[in-house]
């Protein structure tokens, strides 16, 4: 069998060791596709038991066994499975799954002496693994995606790597492969913020044709103006932000002191060729003068927008 | 001691009021409603409450302060005089109904009925209209005290009808006696927040007593040193806003709090925490108005802002122009010099331009954040 007959997979990152656990299946499956999947937590495993799964089953064909929950095992069953481990069955693959703490660590450790192979689960907290995560989501599913694009998905899909997959694989599919902003934004136009976010990004970036065509998206979806103006203002407010901080300010200090994430920031300094104070200042006038209009129930909410998103870009350089 | 004292520098009013008062005790009508106006923090509400006091006195001359009656009116106890204090943005046409209704009940036990609304300009126009029938042809004992900045802030129809007392702003040497007085403030400590208050009593009392306010009113005008670079204006006006926002909780939460377990026991909360059926209305009521009354104290805190702004460069202009006088910020006088000496004053007419630009946005709702970051940027290029 090509799988190894012992895997552990290590972390409690959800969605990671589901998959985890899926490969290995999917591997073994692919040998036999017969195989038998049992799925086991220590509650289940009464003496006696993991010798009685692992024995030669009588017609043949592999088993994947799962060990839920492996911190959890106890002394005795600890034994049990590193006893089996010595000398795995031939069509089994045990695959033990922990959480990842010091927990039952005398198991992890047994296993890897052991050759058992890990595959490590763990938690992802960081921005920048989570644009990793969206990335390698993509190319699994078969798309391409840029950096920026994958920070649009997270900014409109949010930190839930389960939501993130399941929005990467309907991209993809929806797309044939090219995932881009206008992709993102037409298909989470549910999610507001998306397609504000592209209207405000394509205004400070002086693309006023492109500006409007999102803005009218927007709209027509079904964007509130109020949120679009929010996003504006955000936009523009990063530039304030950005632009006006001290020369020499970099990295994490910049970011505590600017309340902004560095890859926002990163991407805001991109965004400054073209700016200058003074046409920030106008730039924000025009934007509160949007969100008074659009409070104040103007008679054209897209009017104030559109002047708004036009005024934004001629006051750029 | 009577119950005037409270009024600090409305020598007229106060004649004109408690001749109305000496009038009604000895047996006469005093006009059956009464508009209060002048400009805030000047004492419209303490004026009427005084007013009714005098109205219930049970001594002479009426108005004596320390009678029962004058006693519970003071208080807001007096069984016969009902204060009206809408807590929202607006007071709607059902509560109107319902005021209309137990206004037209004749007093229990004393001479009249007093009706005292506070911030009668909240009413909305449905409301206004249905108070009108009530205050055009009242019940033969009734008497209604209205309170506004200015007459102009009610229907016409109304404010026709009513007898106006008008309140000034206090001068702030009335103002720093009674911190001196009353507060037992020192003098000098006493005149700088009587000139900062700028007529404004309860901030006066509340600028030489609570060092809270003081630091935030530091804060505050400090803001002008902040504004070296589109970036720290921009942070300056996140702060700026956080404050008020925290200010406005700090008042709030525990209000909320207590009013919503109150109604919660009132609808018969069980043990568990669990409410009977059909009572989410009620609680959904409370909770939008809770709303409402959190979002006026955000605005009237960022007014508050925006006008002890306005002083220090209308200081700053008063200083350009050499047009001499004394200044609001006195405290500020080294720093309002400088700044008069740095700049021209019709870029100090364009700052103030802008901070009456900004009153506005945020009257029209604005999101406060983006009213103080392009105020903040006006403010800094002038
Ligand atoms: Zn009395």
């Amino acid at each position: 069998m090509s799988v190894e007959p012992i895997i552990l997979v290590i972390g409690d990152e959800e969605l990671l060791v589901e998959r985890a656990i899926g490969d290995v299946v999917a591997s073994v499956r692919a040998g036999d596709p017969e195989t038998e999947v049992i799925d086991l937590a220590p509650g289940g495993l009464e003496p006696g038991r993991l010798a009685e799964l692992t024995s030669p089953s009588l017609f043949g064909g592999s088993k994947v066994l799962v060990l839920r929950s492996a911190q959890d095992l106890g002394k005795d069953l600890t034994a049990q499975v590193l006893a089996y481990a010595k000398a795995p069955a031939d069509d089994v693959v045990l695959v033990a799954v922990h959480h990842g703490g010091a927990k039952g660590k005398a198991l992890v450790d047994g296993l890897v002496k052991l050759g058992g192979r890990k595959i490590a689960c763990p938690k992802v907290t960081k921005a920048g693994e989570r644009i990793d995560f969206v990335r390698a989501e993509i190319r699994r599913a078969g798309g391409k995606i840029s950096a920026d694009g994958a920070r649009s998905l997270l900014e409109a899909v949010g930190n839930d790597l389960r939501e993130l997959a399941a929005a990467c694989s309907q991209l993809v599919s929806d797309t044939g492969g090219k995932v881009d902003d206008a992709a993102i934004a037409r298909y989470y136009q549910g999610r507001a913020e998306v397609s504000g976010f592209t209207v405000a990004d394509k205004a400070i970036e002086g693309r006023l044709a492109e500006a409007l065509e999102q803005l009218r998206w927007a709209l027509a979806t079904g964007t509130p103006p109020v949120l679009i103006v929010s996003a504006l203002a955000q936009g523009v407010r990063g530039l304030a932000k950005v632009g006006g901080a001290p020369r020499g300010a970099r990295g994490a200090s910049l970011a505590k002191e600017l309340g902004m994430p560095p890859w926002k920031i990163e991407r805001v300094q991109r965004q400054l060729r073209g700016w200058t104070g003074d046409g920030v200042a106008r730039a924000l006038t025009a934007v509160a003068e949007a969100d008074a209009q659009v409070k104040g129930g103007a008679a054209d909410p897209a009017y104030a927008l559109e002047k708004a998103v036009s005024e934004i870009i001629a006051a750029r350089r | 001691m009577s119950v005037w004292d409270d009024l600090v520098g409305q020598g007229p009013v106060v004649a004109q009021l408690s001749a109305a008062a000496q009038m009604s005790g000895a047996g006469g009508r005093p006009a059956h409603a009464w508009l209060f106006t002048g400009p805030p923090g000047a004492g419209r509400v303490t004026a009427a409450r005084a007013f009714a006091a005098a109205l219930q006195c049970l001594e002479t001359p009426r108005g004596c302060g320390h009678c029962a009656s004058c006693h519970q009116v003071l208080q807001g106890t007096h069984a016969d005089v009902e204060v009206v204090r809408p807590q929202g943005l607006s007071y709607g046409v059902k509560e109107a109904r319902g005021l209309v209704l137990r206004a037209s009940s004749a007093p229990t036990g004393s001479r009249w009925h007093i009706v005292l609304f506070e911030e009668a300009d909240r009413a909305t126009e449905g409301a206004a209209n249905a108070l009108l029938k009530s205050i055009e042809e009242p019940p033969a004992r009734t008497i209604w005290l209205l309170c506004t900045p200015s007459p102009e802030d009610l229907l016409v129809t109304i404010r026709s009808r009513c007898r106006p007392a008008m309140l000034q702003t206090p001068p702030a040497d009335a103002i720093a006696d009674m911190l001196v007085l009353r507060e037992g403030v020192d003098p000098e400590t006493a005149a700088v927040a009587a000139r900062a208050a700028q007529g404004h009593i309860d901030r006066a009392r509340r600028l030489a007593t609570d060092p809270q306010v003081r630091r935030t009113r530091d804060e505050v005008m400090g803001l002008p040193r902040r504004l070296t670079g589109v970036s720290p204006a921009v942070m300056a006006a996140e702060t700026l806003v956080k404050a008020a926002e925290a200010e406005q909780k700090a008042r709030t939460s525990e209000l909320d709090e207590a009013e919503t377990s109150a109604l919660r026991k009132a609808l018969g909360e069980s043990e568990k925490g669990r409410m009977p059926r059909g009572t989410a209305g009620a609680l959904k009521e409370l909770e939008e108005r809770q709303k409402s009354r959190a979002k006026r104290i955000m605005r009237d805190s960022l007014d508050r802002t925006l006008l002890d702004l306005a002083s220090y460069y209308r200081d700053v202009l008063a200083l350009q122009l050499g047009a001499g006088g004394e200044l609001v910020n006195v405290d500020l006088a080294p720093e309002l010099r400088t700044a008069a000496g740095a700049g021209r004053p019709e870029e100090t007419l364009r700052r103030l331009d802008a901070i009456m630009k900004c009153r506005e946005r945020i009257a029209a709702n604005v999101h406060p954040q983006l009213a103080f970051e392009e105020l903040n940027l006006a403010l800094r290029t002038g």
